[in-house]
């Protein structure tokens, strides 16, 4: 018996990671694919997620969701997919608006000089949120109903399965993206050579700003479902989860895509077991452990390549 | 007289000079004014130390306030423990707390160093821009020990043995005589064939690797180093007042320390040494502006990237600015 509820909680646990994994792993999608377009770290990606998630909200309520609750009715759900796409479209401008804005006019400059606008921009966009959103945590609006099933001891709800299927579906679109279409094909070119990319044809600035927008686009998903998730969001939930986010594109091979999509599992598994198992306090710790350790061990990540570096 | 007995009489000069100054700071004054001058004399130091790894170097640190923090902890601990041995050796007084005090620094200074060391060590073997991620997660992950270390009053903060605090050592004259000494030590070291090394690899680390500069060994002491300047600052900012706590160190602590070298320019020691005072003194002026010190900040970094990346000063230094607009 003491096996049988140990085994429980440890499948349960591992479900909590995948889930919370999925979505360090749509973040860490737009890490990865700018890093390998433009060899920069977006510091302000994170910021974007965090903003997705509060577009979700406001778009919530423009919808009256706080009428359907008092109600006690079921919010429609062709509403809550036209949540997930406005806060999409929203962040994919947001996000070609840094890269035209911040990013275009200093990238052929020194190396520093992008990370430090990077950064400006992050900081930038997280306290003018703290301004606009107010600074204090908000309660997410439950786009999507809770509801809970049983397999023996395991509860999985659907908010869970609808972060499985959201994050496997746009991974999956993604992935077609870049290997099937023009678009996909370009972003493939610029980011093996962006000068040779430019001499054979290719609208090099435009490409960048569709990579942007795309990544932004999945990143606000990603700050839906984990509004959803973790029910409340604060304007600086984009600095840790970012940063997690950055750190399981490096896990998997920066530049990578599926190795994005692996890293950030990783990170979610490791985060809930650590918290499981050893103590929450250390939950946020795991991860910089990991970064140091692959770090050490093997920098061009799990699933990335040894690049030979010339002058 | 021999080179090195000049050396010493001009260093007993400007300490003369700075406890004159420290007198006369502490004599005219009021007690609000003496503050920003301390906290000044701090961010000097903070300045100099990461714009040794940040500007000369170019290795980009994002991440200084936990070194700060440790240094802070260790120093106060240190100084705390020692101190009923100190006494009753020395006694009470002014040089007991003189040596303790120091004592204190040293050791806030190593502890600082060794956790660069820790930090610094695996990911600058790498090239690009690993560091700004990993000192980020350090500085939290710093953060998230001192909240948790309850021998340290985990999230209440430290406050020594004492019912009053922390002793009140940080004085005008340790702060300014500390300042003097790390500006001339970082400004020796830049200066010296090493420091053409770190600028060669900020220029160029490949071609510099290629000439055989042994490029991780001179990172790592170079990061070594600035977190050693960051962890006296801390045993200096420790001892301003009754107990420090976790939250003194917060991220924003180091974006202050990169809006002080940016505004000087990366790579100048004068420079950050104007940046580290400009920062005290507005942050004072723009205490009431609390929300938006930060927005204003984020665009003041972005704005002097866009518009002149290398900062105000550049990589120039204050003495060959002059000489140049002198002979104009």
């Amino acid at each position: 018996m003491k096996v049988g509820a140990s085994v429980t909680e440890l499948v349960q646990q591992l479900l909590n990671g995948l889930s919370l994994g999925s979505i360090y792993a749509l973040i860490a999608l737009g890490y990865t694919m700018v890093y390998g377009i433009l060899r920069l770290i977006n510091f302000a990606h994170g910021e974007v997620f965090m903003v997705g998630a509060y577009v979700g909200l406001y778009v919530a309520q423009w919808f009256g969701i706080g009428g359907y609750e008092a109600r006690g009715e079921s919010f429609p759900l062709v509403y809550a997919v036209l949540i997930l796409c406005a806060a999409m479209a929203a962040a994919a401008l947001l996000g070609a608006a840094i890269e035209l804005f911040a990013y275009r006019p200093v990238r052929s400059a020194q190396r520093l000089t992008p990370l430090i606008t990077a950064i400006g921009v992050s900081l930038f966009l997280q306290n003018l949120a703290m301004l606009v959103f107010g600074p204090n945590p908000r309660a997410y609006p439950p786009i999507v109903r809770e509801l809970r099933y049983e397999f023996g001891g395991i509860i999985l709800t659907n908010i869970k399965l609808a972060i499985f299927g959201v994050a496997l579906a746009l991974t999956l679109g993604l992935h077609l993206m870049v290997q099937k279409t023009w678009t996909g094909r370009a972003m493939r070119a610029v980011s093996i050579n962006l000068d040779a990319a430019k001499l054979m044809g290719i609208d090099t600035n435009r490409t960048i700003r569709q990579t942007f927008a795309i990544g932004s686009a999945l990143a606000a998903a990603g700050g839906i479902l984990f509004g959803l998730d973790q029910i409340t969001i604060t304007p600086q939930m984009g600095v840790l989860t970012g940063l997690k986010a950055f750190v399981a594109a490096v896990l998997g091979g920066i530049g990578n895509i599926p190795g994005a999509v692996l890293g950030g599992l990783l990170i979610g598994l490791a985060e809930q077991l650590t918290a499981g198992y050893l103590s929450p306090d250390y939950r946020d710790a795991i991860t910089f452990v990991i970064l140091i350790g692959i770090l050490l061990l093997k920098p061009e990540g799990l699933l990335g390549v040894v690049k030979q570096e010339k002058v | 007289m021999t080179v090195w007995g000049r050396r010493a009489a001009i260093a007993i000069g400007a300490l003369g000079v700075i406890y004159g100054l420290g007198f006369a700071a502490e004599a005219t004054l009021i007690e609000y004014v003496q503050r920003i001058v301390l906290l000044a004399g701090i961010n000097v130091i903070l300045a100099v130390g990461l714009n040794l790894i940040n500007g000369t170097t170019g290795q980009f640190s994002i991440g200084h306030a936990g070194f700060m923090a440790v240094g802070a902890y260790a120093a106060a601990f240190f100084g705390v423990k020692i101190a009923p041995l100190v006494h009753s050796v020395l006694g009470e007084g002014a040089l007991a707390n003189g040596v303790i005090f120091n004592l204190a620094l040293v050791v806030g200074g190593v502890f600082a160093a060794l956790a660069g060391l820790l930090v610094g060590a695996p990911s600058l073997r790498l090239k690009g821009d690993y560091l700004a991620v990993v000192t980020l997660g350090f500085g939290e992950i710093i953060r998230i020990l001192f909240n948790n270390a309850t021998f340290l009053g985990a999230a209440t903060g430290y406050f020594g043995d004492d019912p009053t605090g922390l002793p009140a050592y940080t004085t005008f004259f340790w702060v300014y005589a500390w300042a003097l000494a790390v500006v001339v030590a970082f400004a020796n070291l830049t200066f010296s064939q090493t420091g053409r090394s770190l600028g060669a690899i900020r220029e160029d680390e490949v071609a510099a690797e290629a000439m055989a500069t042994p490029t991780t060994r001179l990172k790592v002491l170079a990061f070594t180093l600035s977190a050693a300047a960051a962890g006296v600052a801390g045993g200096l900012f420790a001892h301003m007042q009754a107990g420090i706590r976790p939250e003194d160190f917060r991220f924003e602590k180091s974006i202050d320390m990169i809006v002080m070298i940016i505004i000087g320019g990366l790579g100048s020691i004068s420079g950050a040494v104007l940046g580290g005072i400009f920062v005290a003194v507005t942050l004072e002026v723009m205490r009431d502006l609390q929300e938006y010190r930060l927005v204003l900040y984020a665009l003041l970094l972005i704005s002097i990237m866009l518009l002149r990346p290398q900062g105000v000063f550049g990589t120039r230094e204050l003495p060959s600015l002059l000489r140049r607009m002198v002979k104009r």
